[in-house]
């Protein structure tokens, strides 16, 4: 356990960042435009305050000397001229705040769906590498990172930057010695926040981290409740928990301090630099223009950049620096969320960028039907499939093989991963309407066999061919729609009997299902239930006993009627007396078809028309059940097997 | 519900007591600041001397280091409180679900256990700092902002009079209309949760069935709807900025206009220039300040939803408990059953155990037969209480089961469940959840036992082959002989083993068997089985059929009187009984 717990510390790159704005841009080119000016007019408006205030404190001391009447008409006019931009900035704060508000959530649903899409095409091993508590913090802790950062961290680092340059230009216009005081300034924020944002950011990632590590294990162990409780098991399972509980607790802790102390830090320089500017800025005044005021003001009125510094201008700046150490404590608080949304989007793009599925077959299944003895391709559903070749390499026209559900294995090697290999030289042969079982012990190979045949892993050495059709060049959803299967766990979803039995076949109709239903003996106790049909479920079908959902699970593959049956232990859960009723479905279901069954219950396979018994990933024995009675192998062995070992 | 909280502060109570201190300290020389700031700016347009500037100036930065300290301060001790409250909150539902009996899992159901003990936890964390720290500040900071403006200003006071109660209104309104979006939201958000695991957990299907694109369209339509309802949500909240800004911009229109009035009609008497900036700094405070006041609201709001399903948890009270003076050791595995009667919850319509007598001696082998939903499972939870009979007794060693000690118990009844897990780490970890003394030797000895050695010393690592999370590594058949392997550990009175060996190929069932038979004579066994052949061998044989006992004894007995077993055994010997398994 301990080992896992180290996770990697993630990975921060701007690559990811980039390619997320990308994304983002691509989404709402025009929205992001859009919303671009609006906090361009409003962060610029927003710095008006600033020289409003100058204006009309201009005013006023004009006003102290020469009278209200002299000034009224000037200060009116500047209220007028505010009143009017302010209009301006709340159109534009309302329309950007209403489009980011759609943009951030429809670019999450966006990214969910672009996640999930593509999570739908990744290979089995994918989901064998990665436990689901992974792959769930993708859409739920991931995603989330990303909402603080469009709707709020991208909107005010965009508007705080704007303001900040803003305010920076109008000081230098207004004085340039004062400007250099707030240089001083500047220059401990920057250094603060390297420091401290870059450790707050660092231990913020830290601690989502080790809340993962907790997360995980309180999944575990809650999922696991039932044993702990029956090996009295509480007290380890609580140390160990308290264990990485401490380790989350001091990581939080660390980091929520680093993030708590930046403000008040940030805001007291803030605090500093304007008792610099004050302080300085009366120096000026009193020197009463013997140390001058450099600025722009001055050489747009007076000509010459020298000038006695006014009390207006101190008033102005001093609203200034308040307004620009917000301004930089926003962008700070920011940090946090940008380092998380950047963890999050570099974990999002390792799952939108793992390679899909390969499939390069051009070989599909097609609904045919047959006329003057010629296959031909037809829309709706015949019964009749059939393989269809692409035009190429000098066919001018598609050509179609029957479907006809003929699997041979040819010196077949494979393992899960490289090195081990689990089937050793396999090769069988399936003709059409067989029924081919495999028997051996627990990992043996028996269920690798059939993930084989659907192309959930790919065949390290050897060949396999259906319908003498290279299995590579089937397209994998064509081949996969070509075989039923019913596993040993059976996974229902979230919906009614009647949907989870459709499943199988999207377009059936309510008469089909229920066919089916009655096909694999589930229908009488459908009926029983409270809502019959209409029973809503749960995915854990939890309402349902371990054989129930096996009945639903073979009517879900007999209502899809596929020339071909993978049955994986699909009656270890359904006691033997039930066994025999659902037997009379399976054997309708497995009439005129090419079925693989996998069964311990060897009453269950002793009417297949080839066993083949396996061991250690080699085939030792194959025949009928006669053939391998009278050879007296293994296979007579573990038949007899419970007799002699009394 | 807030008390039942706070119980889990505990030790940080000192960390949480000081943080608000603090931070009101660090709102007064906050606010002192700019009063300062004015005197200091009024003095220089009155031609104040250098060493009046002087003065002020190491006022003020006295002040700013004070500010900054006890900012820091409040800060560090806020996250050390917040931190350490959240500790102890995840530590207390843990402990609490430890303490739960399987009644009370059933109850709450592990995925929303899960989310309790995270999710929510998080989000009170984050409301408890933004209590001891912003929740504390802005209030202060308003009625700070709020005197001093009327200290500078009296007659412009009326300003505030007229924006504070319109920006709380239309706050107000805002929250009105959000506060159910976001809880229909967050219960989308589960179920769109749930819906992505469900796809996972049976990616095969999907893939068998060729489900993507179905997947995808189900998945994209769910998570559109969220995106519809969260747009509407923070589309109403998103008028809280221009809200804001158009209350700010008003109150410094009417400021400024008003104040130029004043002071020019006062010839600067009353209102002068200094004046009329701090106006303006504690005009955007006061407005800052309630607008962080809602922002607060909300999260609160929020969490209290997180807060109350925590409560609920801390509340719900183990339907098993330990009794006053418990019985510490078990004589022996004998088991009785008297006149028991079991219903799952009270409300339950249907009884699942109903008039079982039943008399175990200790050291016999016991087989259980029936179909799905008979009660096999019931029947024999009973035993290890994981839940209580609702009527009658059952009877461990001759002593009711209630007058035990859970824990002796438990550790004298193995059971090895239908649906076991394994957990992460290695097979010897595993393994010592049965014995955490047991020396390699036993845990080898035991494994042969179980049929599990030879297939443990077949992988590289042997007993310190690591286990994935709930042991997807192991084949169904592997993993049911380490189950039992570990069950087999406790060395226990009773051992039961509730169709445990379904993926065990039938040699290794009957090598189990067999070797339970000579290595551990005395202890009592129960095997559920489907196959006739796990049980045929067995002392007594129990047909357990709708919750009731249909039929008990050998073999033999059964098969010449009891229509079911006859019925089971047949279908599992088609030719008649000619061949077996």
């Amino acid at each position: 356990m301990s080992n896992k717990n180290k996770k990697p510390a993630a990975k921060i790159s701007m690559k990811s960042i980039g390619r997320l704005l990308k994304f983002l841009f691509k989404d709402y080119p025009a929205a992001l435009c859009m919303i671009g000016v609006c906090i361009v007019v409003t962060a610029v408006i927003g710095i008006m305050p600033s020289v409003y205030i100058k204006t009309i404190t201009s005013y006023i001391v004009e006003g102290l000397s020469s009278g209200w009447s002299s000034i009224a008409g000037d200060i009116a006019a500047t209220i007028f001229l505010m009143i009017a931009l302010y209009i301006v900035a709340l159109i534009s704060s309302t329309l950007q705040s209403q489009i980011t508000a759609r943009v951030t959530q429809g670019f999450l649903h966006k990214m969910r769906t672009r996640m999930f899409s593509g999570m739908q095409k990744l290979p089995i091993r994918y989901f064998d590498a990665h436990t689901d508590g992974d792959i769930m913090s993708h859409y739920t802790n991931d995603i989330d990172t990303l909402r603080q950062l469009i709707s709020q961290s991208l909107p005010n680092l965009f508007s705080a930057g704007i303001v900040i340059t803003g305010i920076l230009l109008i000081m230098l216009y207004y004085s340039i010695p004062l400007m250099l005081v707030v240089f001083v300034g500047i220059f401990f924020m920057v250094l603060v926040t390297k420091k401290i944002g870059g450790n707050s950011a660092k231990y913020f990632i830290r601690q989502q981290q080790s809340l993962g590590v907790v997360e995980g294990y309180i999944e575990e162990m809650i999922h696991g409740q039932k044993v702990v409780k029956v090996f009295c098991h509480e007290e380890k399972t609580q140390e160990a928990f308290d264990a990485l509980n401490e380790t989350l607790c001091n990581d939080a802790t660390t980091a929520n301090k680093y993030g708590n102390i930046f403000m008040p830090i940030i805001g007291n320089i803030g605090n500093f630099l304007y008792v610099m500017v004050a302080f300085i800025g009366g120096l000026l005044v009193t020197s009463g223009g013997t140390v001058p005021n450099l600025s722009f003001e001055n050489l747009f009125t007076s000509g010459t950049m020298f000038g006695a510094l006014s009390l207006p201008v101190i008033a102005s700046y001093l609203g200034m620096v308040k307004q620009f150490t917000g301004n930089i404590s926003q962008i700070s608080q920011q940090i946090n969320s940008v380092a998380m949304a950047l963890a999050g989007a570099e974990r999002i793009f390792t799952l939108i960028d793992q390679k899909p599925e390969e499939d390069n077959g051009d070989v599909t299944l097609v609904n045919s039907r047959e006329e003057n003895g010629k296959l031909l391709e037809c829309n709706e559903r015949t019964g009749m499939w059939a393989w269809k070749y692409p035009a190429s390499n000098g066919y001018t026209e598609p050509e179609f093989v029957r479907v006809r559900g003929d699997v041979r294995f040819f010196d077949v090697d494979f393992g899960y991963e490289e090195g081990k290999t689990v089937l050793h030289d396999v090769s069988l042969y399936a003709e059409p309407g067989q029924k081919i079982a495999f028997v051996g012990a627990t990992g043996a190979g028996k269920t690798t066999i059939t993930n084989l045949i659907n192309r959930f892993y790919d065949i390290a050495d050897g060949k396999i061919r259906y319908d003498g059709i290279n299995i590579n060049r089937i397209k994998k959803s064509d081949l996969r729609r070509s075989l039923g299967i019913v596993l040993q766990d059976v996974n229902l979803f979230t919906g009614t009997v009647m949907e989870n039995i459709r499943y199988g076949k999207l377009d059936a109709t309510d008469e089909e299902c229920i066919a089916a239903a009655k096909l694999a003996n589930a229908h009488s106790f459908i009926t029983r239930l409270p809502d019959g049909y209409n029973t809503m479920l749960d995915g854990s079908g939890a309402n349902l006993s371990q054989g129930q959902r096996q009945l639903l699970s073979i009517a879900r593959a007999a209502v899809a009627d596929p020339p071909v049956m993978i049955l994986d232990e699909a009656t270890s859960s359904i006691d033997t007396r039930t066994e025999l009723l659902v037997q009379r479905g399976m054997d309708a279901l497995m009439k005129d078809r090419t079925v693989f069954v996998i069964a311990h219950r060897l009453s269950t396979v002793r009417n297949s028309d080839a066993i083949m018994v396996l061991d250690h990933g080699h085939i030792i024995e194959r025949g009928t059940h006669d053939d391998l009675i009278k050879q007296k192998g293994t296979y007579y062995q573990l038949y007899t097997g419970a007799f002699e070992l009394e | 519900m807030i008390k039942h909280l706070l119980k889990s502060v505990r030790e940080y109570k000192k960390a949480a007591i000081l943080s608000p201190i603090f931070v009101t300290g660090e709102v007064i020389f906050e606010c002192i600041i700019p009063l300062l700031t004015a005197k200091l700016i009024n003095n220089l347009s009155n031609g104040c001397g250098m060493d009046t500037i002087i003065k002020y100036g190491l006022a003020l930065i006295v002040l700013a280091i004070c500010s900054l300290l006890l900012g820091v301060l409040s800060g560090h001790y806020s996250a050390i409180a917040s931190s350490g409250f959240a500790k102890n909150l995840r530590r207390d539902l843990f402990e609490k679900v430890q303490q739960f009996s399987f009644a009370n899992i059933d109850k709450i159901s592990t995925a929303s256990l899960v989310s309790r003990l995270t999710t929510d936890v998080t989000n009170v964390q984050v409301a408890f700092m933004m209590i001891i720290r912003i929740a504390v500040r802005s209030p202060l900071m308003l009625i700070f902002a709020v005197t001093a403006s009327i200290l500078v200003g009296k007659k412009l006071s009326w300003i505030f009079v007229g924006i504070i109660p319109f920006l709380m209104f239309g706050l107000f309104l805002m929250m009105k209309k959000v506060m159910p979006l976001f809880k229909s939201v967050f219960k989308k958000y589960d179920n769109l949760n749930s819906s992505i695991q469900e796809n996972v957990k049976a990616m095969r299907v999907v893939k068998s069935f060729v489900r993507e694109d179905f997947e995808t369209e189900k998945f994209s339509a769910a998570s559109n709807d969220i995106r519809k309802d969260f747009t509407r949500a923070e589309s109403i909240l998103a008028f809280s900025t221009p809200l804001m800004q158009l209350c700010v911009y008003a109150s410094m229109i009417l400021i400024s206009y008003f104040a130029a009035r004043l002071i020019i009609a006062s010839g600067g008497t009353y209102l002068n220039i200094g004046s009329l900036t701090s106006m303006i700094t504690y005009s955007m405070q006061v407005l800052m300040s309630l607008m962080m006041l809602s922002m607060i609201f909300v999260m609160i709001t929020m969490s209290t939803a997180s807060a109350k399903r925590i409560v609920e948890v801390l509340d719900e009270e183990s339907t098993i408990h330990n009794p006053e003076n418990p019985i510490m050791t078990v004589a022996d595995g004998s088991i009785d059953f008297d006149h028991v009667n079991f219903k799952y919850s009270e409300h339950a319509e249907k009884i699942a155990l109903e008039g079982i007598d039943l008399h175990i001696q200790s050291g016999m082998t016991v087989g259980i037969i029936g179909g799905t939903g008979s009660g096999k499972t019931t029947l024999i939870q009973l035993i290890s209480r994981l839940y209580d009979a609702t009527d009658g007794t059952v009877k461990v060693g001759g002593i009711d089961v209630r007058s035990y000690d859970l824990k002796v118990l438990r550790n004298a009844v193995a059971v090895v469940l239908q649906k076991n897990e394994l957990f992460s780490g290695t097979i010897r970890e595993n393994l010592k959840w049965g014995d955490a003394d047991a020396t390699d030797e036993e845990l080898v000895r035991i494994c042969k036992l179980a049929q599990a050695d030879e297939f443990i010393q077949s992988f590289p690592d042997k007993y310190d082959t690591h286990i994935e999370q709930g042991g997807t590594n192991v084949s169904g058949g592997q993993k049911q002989r380490l189950c039992i392997a570990r069950a087999l550990l406790k060395k226990p009175k009773i051992l039961i083993l509730d169709d445990s060996t379904s993926a065990v190929d039938t040699k290794t069932d009957a090598l189990i068997r067999s070797s339970f038979k000579t290595e551990i004579p005395g202890t009592t066994k129960i095997i559920i089985a489907q196959r006739i052949s796990s049980v045929e061998d067995a002392d007594l044989i129990l047909v357990m059929d709708g919750g009731t006992i249909n039929g008990m004894g050998t073999h033999e007995e059964l098969l010449a009187n009891n229509e079911i077993y006859q019925e089971v055994y047949y279908s599992q010997n088609k030719a008649g009984g000619d061949d077996n398994e």
